[in-house]
């Protein structure tokens, strides 16, 4: 009984560091796809718009209404210690170091990353890749490869987005309905939040975020099992693989930055 | 099994054996294709006549065995001699496999944009040319989602010709295909095949077309070869196996019975 | 082609947008435009008792935000903690004899230098210490000390 049970977690085991080997292999060829994109601008462009244009919408209307949420119960509390001028450095500093990437990187993950295995793994499922293969062309360099750029560098962007709005999502509810005094609001908000340890600190991670959100997408399109059953499978493994490493890496990235 | 109608052999197949996941799937194969000639592969579904055509284009590589095409070997050329020597094949995919997010004509113009660096007036006039050839230049602008089937499929051998190979492979083209349009890919295999010179090799299992445009057949069964030779010779081949297969019979060395313990025992077996 | 430039269009707004999130986070949000003190010049001030005083705490002068807290160590020769500020370049005529004291912002706010000029003829430059200084006041000392004397008055 037991001795079954540590098979199995034995076998899980074996199978999570062949699927970490195979995806750190294929980040590798990825990466060496990357110079080949240079004199192919448009392919770059064409993944931009889907990756980042299309989540602007669910970015935007998120980091508004998570600012706005902030910043109503932020001032129900901190009202009560009559230091409601602290509102702006308390929404900036939650929004910039956490919650701007880790929200915005769940919500890509749940948007673009899902679309992009869709994508990626349907193409397989339909000898797309192959024939391309067979057309003495690298799916990796022409398929993968501009994918993943235009995720890794739309996260961090959209983070930034996130962050901004929320922040006047935040400033239309504190100043503009609760009556916080607007110059406090500013200038409270800039004497706290630092440029380097938490505006660029809070970068960062959305850069790292873009990273991995991008390659397990990339990887779990490539890898799925080329069947309808596969493709949805290895979307629903994006989303979930995506929060899981978001969430955890949030974690370890927090604790090096700010654990002083 | 080597002595062959010519001499001059575009692919060369030698002692072939590929596993898959612990299932034997080709078991020693000699195969080989003639240049300028239609040769088909035939057999029922399920014995490895894709993996074939995915072991010459180099998609997969043999446990054993080696495949020459034009002279090299293909599994031992590395990636920049393969990629050299696909560009000698085009492949036609069972379904098609248009890339969706391009146009009729992108999709042709696909495989000039990514090898060569022509203007765009000579890609124009290559691409017309080409969907011309299979009938579809008023086409050019719709999506892959707009096509039939048929029509997806003349498309790409429209975009597997594009590069002018010297060789193309069918994978199933008359499979799930209407008369009319399987007479229109019937004709322009041929067509192709003898205007172009190309060398066309077919997996299929659809007797009659097959028979009708092949110059050269091989019967496959169980990964191993059974039976070669022009359509005519095959159909009076003394093999049981080809007959029962040209001729669809329900029962031969082909059991209709899957394996299973004596019928009468059982039955009863479980009462005794 | 209209598709592609509409394509084009839209993802250079995409970029512009999140550049323009990037720009405000850094000007408007953070302390970059304060980032004008680093070219000012440097004080120390030796305290008993810094209190909560931390880095990057502001220093004001009459109220005027003028610089901020760099550094803060412990002398043990002294058993005196040292505190470096860095002063804006406008803000240069201190005088010598100017003190520096430790204040909270209301009764639980942030803690910040205030300077108190006096009537010297010479400025402080680069490197000089502020020598009159007083401590951070210890909220709970002085409730100690409150309780204390209303005790001692009571008996």
């Amino acid at each position: 009984m037991i001795g079954g049970w540590l098979q199995s977690l034995g076998h899980s085991g074996l199978c999570f560091f062949v699927r970490l080997g195979r995806s750190a292999l294929f980040m590798g060829r990825v990466a060496a796809g990357l110079p080949s994109l240079l004199p192919l601008p448009r392919l770059l462009v064409r993944e931009l718009h889907s990756v980042g244009v299309l989540s602007m919408a669910i970015i935007v209307l998120s980091g508004l209404s998570v600012g706005m949420v902030l910043g109503l119960q932020m001032y129900n509390t901190l009202v009560d210690f009559g230091t409601e001028e602290s509102l702006g450095p308390v929404v900036a500093l939650s929004l910039v170091r956490e919650l701007g990437p880790v929200l915005t990187a769940l919500l890509f993950a749940g948007r673009a990353g899902s679309a992009l295995t869709a994508e990626i793994g349907l193409m397989k499922a339909t000898d797309q890749l192959s024939v391309m293969e067979m057309m003495a062309v690298d799916p990796l360099k022409r398929v993968v490869a501009p994918r993943f750029l235009a995720g890794f560098l739309s996260l961090p962007l959209l983070a930034a987005i996130f962050s901004a709005v929320g922040i006047l999502g935040s400033y239309f509810v504190g100043v503009g309905l609760l009556g916080v005094d607007d110059g406090a609001f500013w200038s409270q908000m800039q004497s706290k939040v630092d440029l380097q340890e938490d505006v660029i600190n809070g970068v960062i991670k959305s850069v790292v975020f873009g990273w991995v959100c991008s390659w397990i997408a990339v990887f779990e399109g490539y890898d799925a099992v080329p069947t309808t059953e596969g493709v949805s499978r290895a979307t629903t493994r994006t989303v979930v693989h995506s929060a899981f490493a978001v969430l955890g890496l949030d974690f370890v990235l927090t604790a090096l930055m700010f654990g002083d | 099994m080597n002595q062959s109608d010519s001499d001059d052999l575009l692919v060369r197949m030698r002692g072939i054996r590929f596993a898959i996941g612990g299932r034997q799937i080709i078991d020693g194969m000699d195969i080989d294709i003639p240049r300028g000639k239609v040769t088909s592969i035939m057999g029922p579904s399920g014995t490895g006549k894709t993996t074939l055509l995915r072991l010459i284009g180099g998609q997969w590589r043999p446990q054993e065995g080696s495949v020459e095409v034009d002279g090299v070997s293909v599994h031992r050329v590395g990636r920049e001699g393969l990629y050299r020597l696909r560009r000698k094949m085009g492949m036609l995919f069972q379904s098609g496999a248009l890339f969706t997010h391009l146009s009729v004509f992108e999709n042709v113009a696909f495989p000039l944009r990514e090898h060569t660096r022509l203007p765009e007036a000579i890609i124009r006039h290559l691409v017309l040319m080409k969907l011309e050839a299979v009938g579809l230049r008023g086409a050019r602008d719709l999506m892959p989602s707009e096509l039939s089937g048929g029509m997806a499929r003349r498309v790409a051998l429209a975009r597997a010709i594009a590069l002018d190979p010297t060789m193309i492979m069918y994978d199933e083209p008359f499979v799930g295909q209407d008369p009319i349009t399987v007479g229109v890919i019937m004709q322009l295999i041929r067509r192709l095949n003898d205007t172009l010179g190309l060398t066309s090799i077919i997996v299929s299992h659809d007797v009659q077309e097959v028979s009708a445009i092949s110059d050269r057949i091989y019967m496959i069964s169980d990964g191993k070869v059974v039976d070669h030779g022009s359509p005519r010779a095959l159909a009076e081949s003394a093999s049981e196996w080809v007959q029962q297969f040209l001729h669809g019979r329900p029962d031969g060395p082909v059991p209709f019975h899957y394996p299973a313990p004596d019928y009468v025992a059982d039955l009863f077996g479980e009462a005794s | 082609m209209n598709r592609e430039r509409t394509i084009e269009v839209s993802v250079g707004i995409f970029v512009a947008a999140g550049l323009a999130a990037l720009f405000m986070l850094a000007m408007k949000v953070s302390n970059l435009s304060a980032l004008g003190e680093r070219g000012g010049y440097t004080l120390t001030a030796r305290f008993e008792n810094v209190g909560g005083l931390k880095v990057r705490s502001p220093v004001r002068i009459g109220g005027v935000r003028v610089g901020h807290v760099t550094a803060i160590d412990y002398d043990m020769q002294n058993y005196e903690a040292i505190v470096t500020l860095v002063v804006d370049r406008r803000y240069d005529r201190l005088p010598e004899d100017t003190s520096a004291s430790i204040y909270t912002a209301g009764l639980l706010g942030e803690q910040f230098i205030g300077l108190e000029p006096g009537g010297s003829e010479s400025f402080l430059g680069d490197g000089g210490e502020i020598v009159q200084t007083q401590s951070a006041l210890v909220l709970e000392n002085l409730i100690g000390h409150f309780l204390y004397s209303k005790a001692a008055e009571g008996s």
